[in-house]
This record gives C-alpha cells, structure tokens and sequence, in this order.
C-alpha cells in the first residue's frame, strides 16, 4: 500500500481553485436572495446628529432600510477573552453595537444598511441615506490615546485604556538587574499597524427560513462555529440548534476572518425581518476600513548583557492599541500570545514586560498572522542585534551564546519559561548552524567588505526565532482570560463500503486539509487516499469545532481525527477477531488488513466495515457501525523555530532595498507534506518581508486613513521576493500523536526582523543602528543622510 | 466599486465622439482603454452621465512611419507601443517608458491617448512626450489641430484639450538617443519621479514627471549641460516639488537630481 505521510502529494483542492470553481460565499446564489449596502461614516470620531432614510426607502427597488433605531442586536458583538487590569479592575469592555446609535468611533462604521433587489440599488440608495454628523477630534495614536486630554473613545470611562498587564519577574528586580548590567541596550520603534488583505473579502449570506423557523448564515469565516456560538448565545441572543453556519470554500483569512464581525450578526437579523435571504461582500475599500487590522504597538525596551553578551535582563514598556472596539480576540494578542514568547530562544534569567493596552478612533486591531508572536520576535531579533552591534559582537555569535540548549521533550525535560510557559523541545543551534551553511557565512561577509569598498552597500540580517502554535490547552487558555476552550473535534465515519468520510472542526482557508488530513488518514488506516474524503466548514455535518488559526489545524485537529481512527481501529479489531475467530490480542494491523500474527489468516478493512453495518454474523453486545467523533485537548502549546537570514543590497542614491536572498531554516516537527509546508513558509515569509519594507495602514490626526487603497498601501509583489532558500530540521513535538508542531504562521514571525537587521547591517558603518519599519527608500536614505 | 447609472455610447467614428462630446459636454466622459476613467467611475469619484467609448473606433489604434516621424493612434495600448517594431527602430525611448507601466493587464487595456488626456502629474508618458517635444493631434467641431507637448499640460489632471476636443494621434520626431529611467512608488508603481532625457546634437532635453502637480521641460538642467551630468543639480530649479506619505519635498526632490543624473548619464 502507498504511503502518503511526508511525501508531497499535489492538494486536492486546486483543481477546483485553478479552474475558478471554488464555491465562494459571494458565488452563492439563493432564490429571492437580496442584496445589502452600508452606510459608512466617513469620519473617525463623531456625533451622530440625525439619521434621514426617507428617500432611500422611496428608492427604486429598496426593500428594507435599517439604523440602530430599528433596535437590531441590541446586545452587539462580544468579545471572547477578558484581561483586567493589573490592579484587579475588570476589563472594560463596551458595547460594539451593530449599528452606531449616537457615535462613530471609527472611520467606516456602519450608520444603516440598505437592502435591495440588485447590489446596484442598493448602493445608490445607500447614498440617499442622509447622516448629519458633527465631528470630533480623533486619536488614532496607541501612545497618544493615553495622554493627558487625549479624546476620550468611550466617555463612560476617565482614560482610553482597556486594561494594562504585565507579565514576567518583578520590575523592580529586572530594573536592578539593569541597572548593574555591563551594557543595556535601548530599542524604541512602532510594530506597524498592518491590513491583512485576503485575497477573497469578507462575505456574508443570511437566510431565515420563515417555515421552518431557521436561520442559515454562509460566512467567509475561519471558524463557522465559533461563529454561530458567538452569533446566538451572545450578538443575537437566538437558539443556537436554529441556526446553520456554512463556510465552504474562503480565500484566505490571516486572522481577519476568525472575528465575529457586526456585518454578520445585522444581516442574520434582517432576514428575518424581511423574511428574505441577503447577501454583502465587502468591497476592497470596505476591506481596509473594516476588516481587523494587525499590530500597531508602540514599543520601548531596554535590555542588559554581562561582559560576553550574555543577557542578564530584559524590561519592555509597549502601548497595544486594540481599535474602538474590542474583537473577538483582541486583548489575548498583545498580552498572553505576545508576552509569553518574551523569552525567545535564549536563557534570559528575568524579563518584565508591561503594556497598557488602549481603544483608538479606528478599527480594531486583533491577531493577524502570527498574532502578538511576530511582535515578540520582532523585538527580541532587533534588539539583541543591536546589542551585538553596539557591544562590537558578530550577530550569530551572540545568538550562540545565549541560545537554550538543546533539549527533546522526552529524556531532557521541557524549557520553562520565565514568562509562564514551557517548551516543548527544541535545538536552536542546530537551525542557525544549517541555516548559516546554506548562507555561506564567511563567504558573504567577504562579499561585503570587497562589495563596501566599491560603495555597494551589502547587509546580513538574522532571526532566531520561536512561536507558540497549536492553541491550545482548554484549562490553561481558561485561567488567562479566554472565555472559550480550545480543544479541536475530529470524526471519522467509515462507510459500509470502508470508505472514509472525516469531519474536522478546522477550517481550510487555503492551507490545503483537504489533501494532508487524506494523507495521514489514509496510512493510519492503510487504505488509498482516494478513499478518504475531508469535511469541514458547515455546523450540519461537523458536530463541532474551534476553527483554524495559530498554526493549530494538524496539531490539534488531525490530533483529534487520530483519537478518531484509534477507536476505529480498537472496534474493527473486535470485528475482525470475530471473523477470524481469533482472539484479539493475536492481530495485527497492517497494509488495510487485521492478520492473525504468524498465519496467513487475515480480514480487510472493507470487509469489517461492511460487516459493522450489515451485523448477522457479529460479535455479542457490540454495537453496529464504524463511526467515532473525538475531541482532542493538547497539553501544551507547540513551539516550531527556525533561523531567517536576509541578505539586502542599498542603493546609496535612493535608499531602495533589494531583497537579494532569503534563506530559512525552520522546525516545525514531523512534516506531512513537504511542498505544502515550504509554500506556508514561502507564503509567511512574503508577508513578514511586506511588513518590513512595504506595508503600513497610516490614520492621520483626524483619523482618516491615508492607504486605503492599493494605490497607496504597497503589498509584496513576486519581482519583490528572490527565491526563497529552505530546509528544515525536524524537531518532533513530543506531546502529540503526530509529532507536528505547526507551520502557518512561522515565515511571518521569522522572516521580518532578518530583512530590517540586514538592512541596519548594510548601513552600519554609515552609524544607523535602527531604522522604522516599513523601511521605505526614503526612510532609509533619510536614516543615511544624518 | 459599483459606478453610479450612466449611458453608454459606443462611437465608430471620430466625428461621431467629438459630436456627442459636444452635444452632452461637462456630463461625458470619454473612454478609451478606461484604466484611469473607470476606477474612478467605482469608486464614484467621477459620475459621467454619458460614455463614449472610442474604443472601437476603426484607424485610431494604429502605429505609422511618416518621414521624419512616428504617429500613434490614441487608442493604441501601452502594450502595442512595447511591442512595436517601428518604436523600438525609431523612438526607443517610448518603448521604455510604455515598459514601466502598470504591468501586462494593465498595459494590454490602458491607451496612450487616455494617459496623456487624463494626465496624472505621476503618470510616464508626460515625461517622454516633452522630452521628444511630440505633438498631440486633437480633433474638436472646429476640426483638428496640433498642440505641442510643450503646451500641453496645463496642471494636475488638466491639459490644453477643449471641451469638445478629443486625442487622435501622437506624433513623435524619431528619436536617435534618449532613455527613461523611474522611480516607482512601492504601491501603484506610478512614478514617484520619472525622467526622459533626450540627446540631441550637444544639447540635450529632459522632460520630468511625478515631481511637480504638471510635468515639465527640466530647461535649467538642459541651459547648464554641457557634456556630463554635473547639470543634474537643476533638476528642480525654480520647481515647486510635490510631497506625500511617500516622498517628501526634499527626497522627491534628490529623487529628481538623481535621476536626471542617470539620464544623462545612461
């Protein structure tokens, strides 16, 4: 029998995606299905004067029109994870109305949605909709918002904070330990708000089906349960057996589409106003105004090293800005998914970290791939880089000398943490050693002193990094704020014929469950591939799910599938010693067959399939049927790493970087399919390297954003990337059955602390030692200018 | 990016355009291959209640030899002008500048004529044409004439045209020695600078885009050179340079020096 586990099977799934035949939300088309237009406020802070629908009821082919006076969703979208304050204080969490009533927070809230027979009446009716605002001066600035006199988001409250945190040893120690330390060195600089930009928009079709009493909601979402959990217990407050959420195929997410966004909640409740199904898909001007942004903190940190470059302490204030409202993850993603990788790779004996977390006049800001870990590493690669080179060392010598050693999980134990967690295994030396042979180290630095000579002006950057994936453990999520568990569900039905259908509650948007689920199914059962079939994304079939974010869809879900395919295993067994009218213990299973050890004798799957749904001959007090479900709680977070190096070239006339080569080598445990994981590193790196040389959301004072379009937010293009150069070390997690530890989201995290520690190693010896991302030409020929 | 309601008219011939031109004014909008017109038209920045498209009108996407110059439909796309033989024997300069354009969606849809007609003070085109000292061939209801590429651009999106006038040709003297050279800006790839320089004879003529609300001749650059590039230090005199979030005055405007400096050079 084939095996399929590590091979590089060909996905599934793009035959569909290459002929343009994905079933999309947008692709949808229902019968007597409308279509719904908002009315968006075009300031960031106001006061809502007066709302006239008048004419736009009147207009040609207007169904409904609906404002916050109509009393939607009086309850609004909440948020699914609570940090109070430092001080005990409960985190304060206002009310995100579907509808603005009498404020616009920010830029692009929805005033009213106007729902038509055609998108085109729709939209010209939505611009008869006469808002009369007066506005407001605005704050856009994490740092700023908490400033004395700052305009306050919600008035309710004497300052714009959220909830501050702090996590690590105590302050007052670290301050010491500082303060004695042979060199600190400073870091301050703002991790870039960033707009995810998926490549298929947000889209959204509800349907109330008035006969049945039903609702069915089609959701561009990474997380259809989620959704209607959050949809029916908390937004709507509607019984959650009513209610079908259906998210087939979805163009990417990010993160962007794990949040419940108000647009869904307000569109499942028109529909039942106007007994009609209604569809919106996001335009890309809505997209930047209102999807979840990423990042955006303003950061300083100070961090001390011995005489050796050892470091001794590392202390960081960081103010997080999370938005006007909070998201459904927001305030996990810049406290307990940041804070708790402050440790990194290296032995750091005491760390504090502090962050007030403040509301802002713009959209909000919730995990976007890589979610509070790209920031962590972010700042622990740039700052132990500058340390380097404030203190004369060689990047990767420092790095060598600090790293944890090696350790695997099983016979050395765990690293913990000094901030909270434990690592499961690692061998972080053993990446940058392979990661420096493919570079060619000592070559390049040669390159770079001849190619300095000349006026080129060459650079080397380098991260070693490490991330928490797989999320994660229910009890422990639990205790830090999370107000879901974060286990996976995972169901393997056999069908009599012994084919297989499974139902997972991750969610494919892009990262190719379709074929790698198959795979590892397929060899656990020794069937071909082509008998196993993945389901996901529709609340009717899958029992239940937590959905696919932080790297954790094989980790945690097909961790789930294989507590699924045990007891298939440890019931056909029980069929198959019936068969063979042996005991059980004297089977084996193997190549799709149970064998009676040292005989000839055997049973194949297919026939104890049938068998379990047609039981004439069948073993006494057994059950019918082949079809177990599973939910599957990890009991730890898993922690891939890997080395990023980026070699750049500044053109000293203008400042342009030219990325020249990336090389990674990453960790991310036993892999299934090797193309799959060198595309999700391709992918990750291509984003990480935009973060650092392209991508910026900008809000000016008022609050109006100036990149809201791709004429001025620069995505990474394919002329922007060389080819990127990978391996992989396999570092097996050693506390799930598969041994995987996560891939999704690990080229982002690594890949953009390299690209600016290059860049600063290109222009070193001109005196840069930091440069603001993202490194435009003329920040960076502005940065060589003084 | 729904446009608001407007009439669609689709002319077969140039009197039939400058007629409805004429007859609808201030409310038409003229389409040629719609890369400027029709985004706008999503994003109802514009709300033409008429539109001509002059798309299809036959001879007007045409690339021709004329003695001592090359003429160039107005509906020819950057595409056709990349890929044209006879530019690329006789005006290789425009070759150049057709080849930094959006990329091969974009080139094989948006016109010269609509470029030149829209004019985006960061657009390619207008550097060239000046450079090249082209002429743009117009025809209104008093008929056709000629404007000097010189006279053509008046500020940001305004020209020389009237309001029943539209681009028919532009005609380019053939052009021995001249090259392009561009800064993009890192999200539209529109032209944060864009410098054709033109050698002719010892003189040389420089035309300058993206650096000032109307391209411009860089005359200072052209009165100081004298066989090198030191004349490159003009490049902005007497200009008043642009700036936004990508490129302020004083980058833009070292920008500009450099590369004027690489045309010269080149």
């Amino acid at each position: 029998m084939e095996k399929f586990i590590g091979k590089s099977v060909k996905r599934r799934e793009d035959a569909r995606f290459l002929k343009g035949a994905g079933k999309y939300t947008d692709d949808i088309k229902l019968p007597k299905m409308t279509q719904a237009a908002f009315v968006r406020s075009p300031y960031a802070h106001a006061k809502i004067l007066s709302v006239d629908t008048s004419e736009a009821e009147n207009a040609e082919g207007v169904v409904a029109v609906f404002t916050a006076q109509d009393g939607c969703g009086e309850y609004g979208v909440p948020c699914g994870w609570q940090v109070d304050f430092k001080n005990g204080e409960t985190m304060r969490e206002p009310q995100h109305p579907l509808l603005a009533k009498d404020k616009i927070r920010h830029l692009g809230e929805a005033v009213a949605i106007v729902i038509a027979e055609s998108l085109e009446l729709a939209r010209d009716a939505a611009e008869l909709v006469e808002v009369d605002y007066e506005e407001l001066p605005a704050v856009t600035d994490p740092k700023k918002a908490m400033e004395d006199g700052a305009p306050l988001v919600h008035e309710q409250w004497a300052d714009n904070a959220a909830f501050d945190w702090c996590i690590g040893n105590d302050r007052a120690e670290v301050e010491t330990a500082l303060a004695s330390a042979y060199h600190v060195t400073e870091l301050e600089y703002r991790n870039q708000r960033l707009a995810p930009n998926a490549m298929e928009p947000r889209s959204y079709i509800a349907d109330y089906d008035v006969n049945a009493d039903k609702w069915t909601l089609y959701t561009s979402t990474q997380n259809p349960h989620l959704i209607r959990l959050l949809l029916c217990a908390f937004a709507l407050g509607i019984p959650e057996h009513k209610v079908r959420v259906v998210s087939y195929d979805v163009g990417g997410g990010f993160g962007s589409k794990i949040y419940h966004y108000t647009e869904e909640a307000l569109l499942t409740w028109a529909s039942k106003e106007i007994g009609r199904p209604i569809k919106w898909t996001s335009d890309r001007s809505e997209a930047f105004l209102t999807d979840a942004h990423g990042r955006d903190h303003v950061v300083h940190s100070r961090m001390g090293f011995d005489k050796e470059g050892k470091i001794v302490a590392h202390l960081t204030d960081e103010y997080c800005g999370l938005g006007a409202y909070l998201s459904t993850f927001a305030p996990a993603v810049p406290t307990y998914l940041h804070g708790t990788l402050f440790q990194g790779v290296y032995t750091t004996p005491l760390i504090h970290l502090n962050v007030t977390a403040p509301f802002t006049h713009t959209v909000a800001v919730d995990a976007y791939r890589g979610a509070g870990r790209p920031e962590a590493t972010y700042l622990l690669e740039r700052i132990i880089s500058k340390g380097a080179q404030e203190m004369n060392m060689d990047p990767t010598e420092i790095r060598l000398k600090n790293f944890i050693p090696p350790f695997d999980g099983v016979e050395q134990p765990g690293y913990q943490t000094q901030v909270a967690l434990q690592y499961d295994s690692g061998n972080y030396h053993a990446v940058l050693k392979r990661g420096l042979e493919m570079l060619g180290y000592e070559d390049f630095r040669k390159e770079q002193k001849e190619a300095r000579e000349k006026g080129r002006l060459l650079g080397v950057g380098f991260s070693t990094y490490i991330e928490g994936c797989g999320i994660a453990p229910s009890a422990v999520v639990g205790a830090l704020g999370a107000r879901a568990g974060l286990y996976e569900v995972g169901q393997v039905r056999v069908q009599p014929t012994g084919k297989v259908s499974v139902y997972t509650g991750a969610h494919s948007h892009g990262q190719g469950h379709e074929t790698v689920f198959a795979q590892f199914v397929a060899d656990k059962l020794g069937i071909p591939m082509d008998d196993v079939e993945i389901e996901h994304g529709d609340t009717e079939q899958v029992a239940f799910g937590m959905g696919t974010y932080g790297s954790r869809s094989l980790a945690v879900g097909g961790s789930a599938i294989v507590k699924s395919i045990e007891k298939i295993l440890e019931k056909g067994a029980k069929i198959a010693a019936h068969k063979l009218e042996a005991a059980e213990g004297d089977l084996e299973y193997a190549e799709g067959k149970w064998t009676v050890k040292g005989t000839d004798k055997s049973v194949s799957f297919g026939d104890v399939s049938l068998t379990a749904y047609v039981p004439h001959d069948y073993p006494e007090g057994l059950e019918p049927g082949l079809d177990f479900s599973s939910f599957y709680d990890p009991s730890n977070f898993t922690y891939p790493f890997g080395t990023h190096i980026a070699v750049v070239e500044v053109d000293p006339d203008t400042g342009k970087v030219d990325l020249k080569r990336f090389v990674a080598c990453d960790d991310v445990g036993n892999v299934m399919n090797p193309m799959i994981v060198d595309g999700q590193i391709q992918g990750g790196v291509a984003q990480g390297v935009g973060q650092a040389l392209l991508e910026e959301v900008v809000y000016d004072e008022g609050g109006q954003m100036i990149t809201g379009s791709y004429m001025d937010y620069a995505m990474p293009r394919a002329d922007d990337l060389p080819m990127i150069e990978s391996d992989r070390t396999v570092t097996p997690c050693p506390h799930n059955p598969l041994g995987v530890k996560g891939a999704g989201e690990a080229g982002a995290i690594g890949s953009t602390p390299a690209v600016v520690n290059a860049v600063v190693d290109a222009l070193a010896h001109l005196g840069v030692s930091d440069l603001q991302m993202p490194l435009t030409p003329q920040r960076v020929w502005k940065a060589m200018q003084n | 990016m729904i446009p608001s309601k407007f009439n669609y008219i689709k002319a077969t011939s140039v009197n039939e355009a400058v007629s409805l031109l004429d007859e609808h004014g201030f409310d038409a909008k003229i389409l040629s291959g719609g890369h400027s017109l029709i985004p706008a038209m999503k994003l109802r920045l514009n709300r033409p209640e008429v539109v001509i498209d002059i798309g299809g009108i036959p001879g007007m996407d045409v690339i021709t030899e004329e003695g001592d110059a090359v003429v160039i439909g107005a509906n020819c796309t950057h595409q056709q002008i990349l890929n044209s033989e006879i530019i690329y024997k006789n005006v290789n300069i425009l070759k150049q500048t057709a080849a930094t354009i959006g990329d091969v969606q974009v080139r094989n849809k948006g016109t010269i004529g609509g470029s030149l007609a829209h004019a985006d003070p960061s657009a390619d085109y207008p550097a060239t044409v000046l450079a090249c000292d082209a002429t743009i061939i117009v025809e209104g209801k008093n008929g056709s004439r000629t404007i000097a590429a010189t006279d053509f651009f008046l500020g940001i999106f305004t020209t020389a045209l009237e309001d029943d006038e539209i681009i028919t040709a532009v005609r380019f003297p053939k052009i021995a020695h001249g090259n392009y050279h561009k800064f993009y800006q890192s999200a539209s790839r529109f032209a944060v600078v864009g410098v054709a320089v033109v050698f002719d004879g010892s003189g040389v003529k420089v035309g300058v885009t993206g650096v000032a609300d109307t391209p411009y001749r860089a005359t200072k650059v052209e009165e100081a050179y004298n066989g090198d590039s030191s004349a490159a230090e003009h490049a902005v005199d007497g200009v008043a340079v642009m700036s936004d979030h990508f490129a302020d005055e004083a980058y833009r405007s070292h920008l500009a020096k450099v590369f004027v400096k690489r045309g010269l050079e080149a």
